[in-house]
């Protein structure tokens, strides 16, 4: 099991952080080598909460979540980055990064404090950039990307991390249809070519139900349902999540789940 | 919106051509600054080892009249610069400045309070003057410090910049109330003391604040890396192995010990700490494992030069040396804001 997460529990302090003060409430899961898993639940549900801790960025209050066996906290901040990569919702640096240069940072965590990065971070990097399909912007400004652009070439940032695992904050949240589409098509072929283990916080249910193995559904903190997608995208599932009656279906010609939302119902 | 960055060349090379070019620039400023004056002299006579120390009026001059000051300037344009660098990288901000956490305008008070009360305390080379600034800017960094960490969670940089931007205009408030309380001579040193001046006199100051700038240098020494990671968001940077608490603190306290050292040696010298580091920028991109050394070594020749203009251009008159970094780096700086637009 790479990632096993037990019994956890997190509160944001509420006096430091004022609107933020839902939390996690006793969340266990196990996500398995190689999946892909989709992490669904309406907004403030903790699913960001959640991948900041497996990612080591916050520490949890209650529980522990242990990766390959080893529990969070026992990595270096530096060991953990060469396992897990995450991928924020925005990225805005304050100043004119290149695009290359925001990829060779996630050469970081493989570099001691004074080591620079040599030939062969550079062509991993590179490597990274074809992988993203961005290999032409490397010299171009961060900031003058689109957010498609954007969006991928963070994705290549994270990858030439070479992490065993990717956390994914909404990945295709501000994209336009057929940069979801791309993305989404850019996640499937770096699993299965880079068998990269994946985790995606979306909104998106269409993606989930085309991408993901299986999901984890949290509502207020909690776990309302997880398993394999199939079992786990119902109708009566999507209701209790987000009060929101849908007719879910197989659609033949894609072969994976359709979710067509009809009317908000909220519970009696 | 569609300039090229025009630095692909790996970063290797590029660090070492940088460091070594504005190395040299540096290194020729400060031993060009002492020659020029109201006695011209030889720096082969000054360099003569032949000649007897004490015959010796061109190595006297050199070393002993002018030397102090082109060093105080090299030390505290380096500073700034640097402090300037590490501080924009911090809050996220590339219009920060080092006087941003009121540690100056603590540094100013310490220094109005030590000159209007008469204080005449010194400690070893240091007399009461730079004393008390110390004093105000350690008070100041602390006070900014525990508002920005106070809930014990990972530092706030908006608490941070807030405080001290309130902070500043306090104590500037302060100072004014004590300005206006003391009599006519005291109130034209503070505001001499507020303009900035390199003239030390002799090698003691800038020797008491060697230790403070050495420490400075130091930690600055560990952060480039992180600081382009937090200049991209804390959060991305703990996801890539910063320890984000860590280099914060490291952050802050390392700009805050360079700009006390640099403000009681020197006074409140303004715009060298925004003005170098985008000068920098513009030359070598935004790397700071680049931008920092190069904004250290440019700081140095920048302000030697600034300081070379303040007591030549109106010789025998003096122009305040914050005068003139204001005089050049403001149109400088507008100019090649227009030229990169």
């Amino acid at each position: 099991m790479p990632i096993s997460i037990q019994h956890v529990s997190f509160g944001y302090d509420t006096r430091s952080s004022g609107s933020g003060t839902f939390s996690l409430c006793d969340v266990s899961t196990t996500i398995t080598r190689g999946s892909i898993t989709g992490l669904l639940g309406p907004n403030g549900c903790g699913k960001t909460t959640l991948l900041k801790l497996i990612a080591g960025v916050l520490r949890c209050g209650q529980g522990g979540i242990a990766l390959n066996d080893r529990a969070l906290a026992q990595f270096s901040k530096r060991e953990l980055a060469r396992h897990v990569a995450l991928v924020p919702q925005e990225t805005h640096p304050a100043f004119d990064f290149s695009v290359l240069d925001m990829v060779l940072m996630g050469r970081h965590p493989h570099l001691g404090t004074f080591q620079l990065e040599g030939p062969e971070d550079l062509s991993i990097a590179h490597s990274c950039l074809a992988a993203t399909g961005t290999a032409h912007l490397a010299y171009r400004p961060f900031t003058t990307l689109s957010g498609g652009e954007k969006q991928r070439v963070v994705i290549a940032s994270a990858l030439a991390q070479e992490p065993e695992v990717l956390l994914l904050d909404e990945p295709t949240a501000s994209l336009d249809l057929a940069y979801q589409l791309e993305v989404a098509s850019l996640l499937a072929r770096l699993n299965q070519d880079h068998e990269v283990t994946m985790v995606v916080a979306t909104h998106d249910l269409n993606l989930a139900a085309s991408l993901c193995d299986s999901l984890v559904l949290l509502r207020a903190g909690r776990i309302l349902a997880q398993g394999p997608t199939r079992d786990v995208l119902t109708a009566s599932m999507i209701q209790q999540l987000y009060d929101v009656e849908t007719d879910v279906q197989v659609h033949e010609p894609s072969g994976h789940l359709t979710v067509v939302p009809i009317r908000r119902r909220p519970r009696p | 919106m569609t300039q090229v960055v025009t630095v692909p060349r790996p970063i290797r090379p590029r660090l070492a051509l940088t460091v070594v070019g504005f190395g040299a620039l540096a290194l020729v400023t400060c031993l060009a600054a002492p020659l020029v004056g109201s006695t011209s002299i030889s720096i082969a006579r000054a360099f003569d080892r032949s000649i007897p120390f004490a015959d010796n009026v061109d190595a006297q001059i050199f070393f002993l009249a002018r030397m102090p000051r082109v060093l105080a300037a090299a030390v505290v344009g380096a500073a700034l610069a640097s402090a300037g660098v590490v501080l924009q990288a911090l809050l996220r901000n590339p219009l920060a400045t080092p006087f941003t956490l009121g540690v100056s305008a603590g540094a100013a008070l310490g220094a109005m309070l030590a000159i209007t009360l008469g204080a005449t305390m010194t400690i070893g080379p240091l007399s009461a003057v730079p004393l008390a600034s110390l004093a105000g800017a350690a008070i100041a960094a602390t006070i900014v410090y525990a508002l920005a960490t106070r809930t014990g969670r990972p530092m706030s940089t908006s608490v941070l910049l807030l405080a001290g931007v309130t902070l500043n205009s306090f104590f500037s408030a302060v100072i004014l109330m004590v300005q206006y309380m003391g009599d006519f001579t005291e109130a034209y040193r503070t505001i001499r003391w507020l303009m900035g001046d390199l003239d030390v006199g002799s090698f003691g100051p800038i020797l008491a604040a060697l230790p403070l700038i050495v420490a400075a240098v130091v930690i600055f020494a560990l952060l480039p890396s992180s600081l382009n990671l937090l200049s991209v968001g804390a959060d991305s940077a703990a996801t890539r192995g910063v320890n984000v608490g860590r280099a914060q603190r490291l952050a802050f306290l390392s700009s805050a010990l360079a700009t006390s050292a640099a403000v009681s040696l020197a006074g409140p010298i303004g715009f060298v700490g925004i003005v170098v580091p985008h000068l920098v920028r513009l030359m070598v991109g935004v790397d700071h494992r680049v931008v920092l050394p190069t904004s250290a070594l440019f700081g140095v020749a920048f302000l030697v030069a600034c300081d070379l203009v303040s007591r030549t251009i109106l010789a025998p008159v003096e122009v305040p040396v914050g005068v003139v970094t204001a005089m050049i780096g403001g149109p400088f700086f507008l100019w090649l804001l227009v030229r990169k637009g």
